[in-house]
């Protein structure tokens, strides 16, 4: 029998297609990940939208906040500054519109970043096995056994201080959860019999392993990815509040955050005088994760074999 | 209960490698810099550290990697970890200086978590699909999403601020003044067991007051995990035959839930006990910090901000050895809780 004359699996009956058609049922049944959805939604049109909506000044670096004064004491909101001036100056309207784009550079870079480390380690061990299997995931191991914050902490001050060095560091740590996914995954493929036809006429590793062991096992990943990215962006703004993450001025949340510190405590006639230093900044954080953990919540129980299509 | 002991003994000497490997992830960290900046992990007093050059021929750091493993490796077992220049003092001195502040808040939070999260697991999967379920569930996604330093900013902006309820810090001036005073003795450090072993109940109810907006956020923060894992369990649970054959004899609901279903949710949620450990660790980091508890968080994260460099890696390499132990200690009561497990 040549290669040509084996038959397609139609579209209907791959197991892609049936992953994607069972995630979209569950988010359409769930009003909650909707929500989610149009809150991503939301986050990405202002995302596309910010040269328009905060446009930067000329000849300089978008993401930097433009400044109005040096006054240490933050200005209440104007309407040449809707969200008001934080901690020196700084626009907070501005530093959150180029913020949302912050995020999403954090999010997705951090996370397929870490899905390109992990899901390489975990079919190389998931697929030879043995010593490299072993030695591979006691590495997971101790990457594991390090809380997240603290080894990116970790991570970034032997890297230096810079965004970029934030979402290395993020996906350093990040790339262990989708080395054991990825691990099982292959595992549970590994025995089928079209993994063992394709050894059985010759096919190379690597191309058994990226034609016929990855694509079928590789799912959950994404279903995970979903999930993490909320939480890549929590951690980089908590780096970026403790003072190292994004460099003063950056566009970025957590930042933005870091300058409100010192004015939780209004005056004695009005003690919110300054709430929209941390307000607006906070608001953004929490609902742009919020958004992807509300559409997350859906797609976890695709995960749970235990609950898979009842 | 033979086996339970030799299950002990395996899991004791599988915690080496881990370790081992913990000590190498931190010490390879280390490695990216300079050997001048290295030679603040080996010395205990700023005195010493003027004297780089020494230092380096000390211990090496100019030797290949592995042998200057080694040299940190036995330096580290004699509780020799450098010395923070972000608190001045040595970081063991550290270490010893600043644990009560975090236990008293984690002993605090810990226990407070579990049983939010078990309660709102509970009620979200007995109910589920309806609207206490939904309310749980929203819940629990709310504060898993929450920033823990931005609920931590707007509790004190709501309760301290505004209300002035809860101030932050450990005491205030008053009752710090008697802490520090002569007649005051020192049992553990923390400061809600002193008070009552002092029999000053003024203490005790103003320690209390500065604790409670830390934990209250750290519990906002950290039960989702236990909450999922809760629902999840209790909702297989709910529906295997015993609970049938229950209900078919006619027991009336509270007390096969209460009774039979809720202990056996309860076994899966043992194994987040090393999860919850972590979040703990980060969220102290964070909250700490904002509620200006002085506390091992609070001198991570300002010795991070400072380039202490000593100090940060002795607190990764700490938490990494407490999540270690926390799961060596949570295997062993799952052995003993479910005796199946023993037999892998």
């Amino acid at each position: 029998m040549s290669v040509s004359e084996v038959k397609k699996v139609p579209l209907s009956e791959r197991i892609w297609y049936k992953e994607l058609r069972f995630m979209a049922k569950r988010v359409r049944e769930s009003p909650l990940s909707l929500a989610g959805l149009a809150i991503i939604f939301f986050y990405v049109v202002i995302a596309i939208l910010a040269p328009y909506l905060a446009p930067p000044r000329p000849g300089r670096d978008p993401f930097e906040i433009p400044r109005y004064g040096y006054t240490i004491t933050p200005s209440p909101p104007s309407p040449e500054h809707p969200f008001g001036l934080t901690q020196g100056q700084y626009d907070l309207f501005y530093g959150c519109i180029w913020g949302t784009v912050t995020a999403f550079r954090v999010g997705l870079l951090g996370v397929s970043g870490s899905i390109l480390i992990g899901v390489t380690v975990g079919a190389i061990a998931g697929y030879f096995g043995g010593k490299i299997d072993e030695v591979l995931m006691r590495i997971v191991d101790i990457v594991y056994a390090i809380p997240g914050l603290i080894l990116a902490m970790a991570f970034v001050l032997a890297l230096g201080q810079s965004l970029d060095n934030v979402i290395i560091a993020l996906m350093l740590v990040g790339w262990a959860t989708y080395a054991r996914l990825t691990r099982a995954g292959v595992l549970q493929v590994k025995q089928e019999d079209y993994v063992e036809a394709a050894r059985a006429i010759g096919s190379p590793h690597r191309r058994i392993l990226l034609r016929h062991i990855l694509p079928n096992s590789i799912f959950p990943v994404f279903v995970v990815a979903t999930l993490d990215i909320g939480s890549m962006v929590l951690t980089a703004s908590a780096l970026s509040f403790l003072g190292i993450g994004a460099p003063l001025g950056y566009a970025d949340w957590g930042q933005l955050i870091a300058l409100s510190r010192n004015w939780l405590i209004g005056t004695p006639q009005n003690p919110f005088e300054y709430w929209y230093t941390y307000t607006y900044p906070g608001l953004f954080i929490f609902t742009f994760v919020l958004g992807w953990n509300l559409l997350g919540d859906a797609f976890r129980d695709i995960l749970d074999p235990t609950l898979r299509r009842r | 209960m033979g086996s339970l002991a030799t299950y002990i003994a395996r899991r004791l000497l599988l915690m080496i490698p881990t370790l081992l490997g913990v000590s190498i992830l931190i010490f390879a960290i280390s490695m990216v810099f300079t050997p001048e900046q290295r030679a603040a992990l080996y010395v205990t007093s700023p005195k010493a550290a003027s004297k780089i050059y020494q230092i380096i021929k000390k211990y090496g750091l100019d030797r290949p990697a592995h042998e200057q493993y080694f040299t940190w490796l036995s330096n580290v077992l004699r509780g020799n970890l450098g010395y923070s220049k972000s608190m001045n003092i040595p970081v063991i001195r550290a270490f010893t200086d600043l644990w009560p502040t975090s236990v008293e808040i984690a002993i605090y939070a810990a226990p407070l978590i579990v049983l939010v999260g078990v309660k709102l697991g509970k009620i979200s999967a007995i109910y589920r699909d309806r609207l206490p379920d939904h309310i749980a569930r929203v819940l629990a996604i709310v504060g898993w999403s929450l920033p823990t330093f931005w609920s931590a900013i707007i509790l004190l902006a709501i309760f301290y601020g505004w209300l002035g309820w809860f101030p932050p810090g450990r005491l205030g001036p008053d009752a710090e003044a008697i802490v520090r005073s002569s007649q005051w003795v020192t049992y553990t450090g923390l400061y809600t067991i002193d008070s009552l072993l002092n029999g000053n109940l003024f203490v005790f109810v103003d320690a209390l007051r500065h604790l409670f907006l830390p934990v209250l956020n750290l519990v906002i923060v950290g039960n989702a995990g236990i909450m999922r894992v809760m629902r999840s369990s209790m909702l297989e649970e709910l529906n295997k035959e015993y609970v049938l054959a229950a209900r078919s004899k006619g027991v009336e609901e509270k007390v096969i839930i209460n009774k039979h279903v809720t202990r056996n949710a309860l076994i899966p949620v043992v194994t987040m006990a090393g999860v919850l450990v972590a979040g703990l660790m980060t969220g102290l980091v964070i909250t700490e910090t904002v509620f200006e508890l002085k506390g091992l968080g609070y001198w991570a994260a300002h010795a991070a901000e400072q380039l202490d460099i000593p100090a940060v890696l002795a607190f990764a390499l700490f938490t990494g050895v407490v999540f270690v132990i926390a799961n060596l200690i949570v295997d062993i009561l799952y052995a003993y809780i479910d005796p199946r497990v023993r037999l892998q």
